[in-house]
């Protein structure tokens, strides 16, 4: 794995800084988590514009609501495994309900924060803020992708979720010369005999994968699905339709994420033989977040040899 | 334009109001009256004579901002609306029907509701939020939030209660409707708060604690503030639960009691008394 990039939250936050002097309604709230998120030099450099609302994230997501229901563009950052469990109440009502267009950051999702273990994993986001009427939910899988993502959100008039990882992640798209729209799928590799379908960190995996599939000769489609509400059904639509089989991989528990999403839309449409690759209904294992995904079969390794199964 | 009421006006406003309300309630065979009854007064003084708002213009870009965290109370806060002009009669007619507007709590559809509430704990920090933006803009809105006394049990309230204090936000006023009672049982049956006011004091707000039962004391007690002290404000109000039909003051059953019919007309009746008496 070759790493040239930063880490998809130091893009974010690079892109809102540099948007932010440029229009002063774009307010940076957190949760004593300047340092993790990487808000350092946005909350030095545009003190005016920054809200530290301490450990207190229930606080957190209110006061964003407040803030935009004033005309603020509001991002309120911290660790996805807070934002999306302690004050899930608040982006239920006073962000979504409310309609209000927060946008959320949640940083080191999913198994990022890795051997710390199940308080600050993050498993469940996809599933849960999926069922909330108004919100969007976006993984992007690399930093130029995330800096596209933060062009498109400062004026998105809905509330909008997005996960990031910790660690930098090897470049899925090598330069700027790619396409980027909330809902809509990216085709990285074109293919009929297969499609894989990733999310977030796990597109990199996916793709890798793919590359080593075609190289021996099986024409395997590969999907970047960076939007999970709303999904690209008419992709994954196009992907039963012309492959007949789908294998999904993501960062969060198999129930309710990327493959129910996929399932729930093929069943009803083009029925075919799926594989879901996610984290089991168990606690994740402990270790470095790579070697849980190798653990999951959530790496290329894994993503490959499920293909390899699954075709025979 | 923010308009002056005179406090005799305002008692003949709130008791039309209590009528209304009680009508509201008994028509829908729903709501939660006993605390509507007990935060009326503060209600009808914030919207008929507190507050810069224009019911014509609900959006009005520096309309002061008011939030019912205590959002269950939504039957007295249609009441005023549709007095106050923001709502048809007609729509408030529609509460409790198969596909109304108008839900059992706050909802944005509402012209007047600035977010939608009813989770309790939720009120306060969506305050400081618009506190925070008018200090942000510069701008000279205030922001009224109206809390139970039961509500005082989230843990929210007092993270917004530092934050509150941190940021200096003087133009932020919250509001306790103490009436004692919650759903259960007392407030400190259920979960003590006294010395309420020596609890929001030391989280450094500035602290007012009145007869929320009298119209005179709550036009003081919102005259009194000191916009510009570097202060959130907080003013218990106490009152009683039911305030102004008495075969509901201070029971535990009208928490979200709905009136008989002979209950209904005896409300009724007894507030149609006092506003014969409120005219004269």
């Amino acid at each position: 794995m070759e790493i040239k990039s930063i880490p998809c939250r130091k893009s974010f936050t690079d892109t809102l800084l540099e948007l932010g002097k440029k229009d002063k309604n774009i307010i940076a709230v957190t949760t004593d988590a300047r340092g993790s998120v990487t808000l350092t030099d946005f909350a030095k450099e545009l003190p005016e514009q920054f809200v530290e609302c301490g450990i207190a994230e229930q606080d957190a997501v209110g006061i964003s609501a407040g803030l935009a229901s004033c005309g603020k563009k509001t991002f309120v950052c911290g660790p996805a495994c807070f934002y999306v469990a302690r004050s899930l109440e608040q982006v239920k009502v006073d962000v979504a309900y409310s309609q209000n267009p927060v946008k959320i950051l949640g940083v080191s999702g999913g198994v990022a924060y890795g051997a710390l273990g199940a308080t600050h994993h993050s498993l469940h986001d996809i599933a849960v803020l999926r069922t909330f009427p108004g919100m969007n939910v976006v993984l992007p899988c690399d930093a130029r992708q995330t800096r596209k993502l933060v062009m498109k959100l400062v004026d998105y008039p809905e509330a909008v979720y997005v996960r990031v990882g910790r660690n930098a992640v090897p470049d899925v798209y090598e330069n700027d010369n790619f396409p980027f729209e909330i809902g809509k799928a990216n085709t990285l590799l074109e293919g009929n005999d297969l499609t894989i379908i990733g999310t977030g960190e796990t597109v990199y995996h996916c793709y890798e994968a793919g590359k080593r599939l075609q190289k021996e000769g099986i024409n395997v489609r590969v999907l970047d699905m960076h939007t999970l509400k709303p999904a690209d059904t008419e992709a994954i639509i196009k992907a039963a339709e012309e492959t007949g089989k789908i294998i999904t991989v993501e960062e969060h528990s198999m129930y309710g994420g990327l493959g129910a999403i996929v399932a729930e839309t093929v069943c009803q449409h083009c029925p075919v033989p799926m594989r879901i690759l996610g984290i089991p209904d168990e606690n994740a294992i402990h270790g470095k977040p790579l070697e849980i995904f190798h653990y999951y079969k959530l790496d290329s390794e894994g993503i490959y040899q499920t293909a390899i199964d699954f075709l025979k | 334009m923010k308009e002056t009421v005179s406090a005799d006006a305002l008692r003949l406003q709130t008791e039309i109001v209590r009528k209304r309300l009680v009508e509201v309630v008994y028509k829908a065979k729903a709501g939660h009256i006993g605390g509507g009854l007990s935060s009326l007064n503060v209600l009808t003084t914030l919207y008929f004579r507190v507050m810069n708002i224009d019911p014509l213009n609900p959006k009005m870009e520096d309309r002061d901002r008011f939030v019912m965290s205590k959002g269950h109370c939504v039957e007295a806060l249609y009441s005023v609306l549709e007095a106050r002009g923001f709502i048809t009669p007609e729509l408030v007619n529609t509460y409790g029907q198969f596909g109304s507007v108008l839900a059992g709590h706050p909802t944005i559809e509402v012209p007047g509701i600035e977010v939608n509430s009813g989770a309790l704990g939720h009120g306060l920090p969506i305050g400081v939020g618009m506190a925070i933006a008018a200090k942000m803009d510069k701008k000279d809105y205030k922001t009224y939030v109206l809390m139970g006394d039961g509500e005082q049990g989230e843990g929210s309230i007092y993270e917004a209660a530092m934050a509150g204090s941190q940021y200096k936000l003087d133009n932020l006023v919250a509001i306790i409707d103490r009436n004692g009672l919650q759903i259960s049982d007392t407030t400190e049956n259920v979960m003590g708060l006294e010395p309420i006011a020596e609890r929001w004091s030391a989280f450094g707000w500035d602290v007012q604690d009145i007869n929320g039962n009298s119209i005179d004391e709550i036009i003081k007690a919102f005259d009194r503030i000191d916009y510009n002290n570097q202060k959130p404000h907080l003013i218990i109000f106490r009152t009683t639960k039911g305030k102004g039909v008495s075969l509901m003051e201070n029971i535990l059953k009208w928490h979200h009691g709905v009136p008989t019919q002979t209950e209904y007309e005896q409300a009724i009746n007894e507030i149609e008394q006092r506003i014969e008496l409120l005219k004269k």
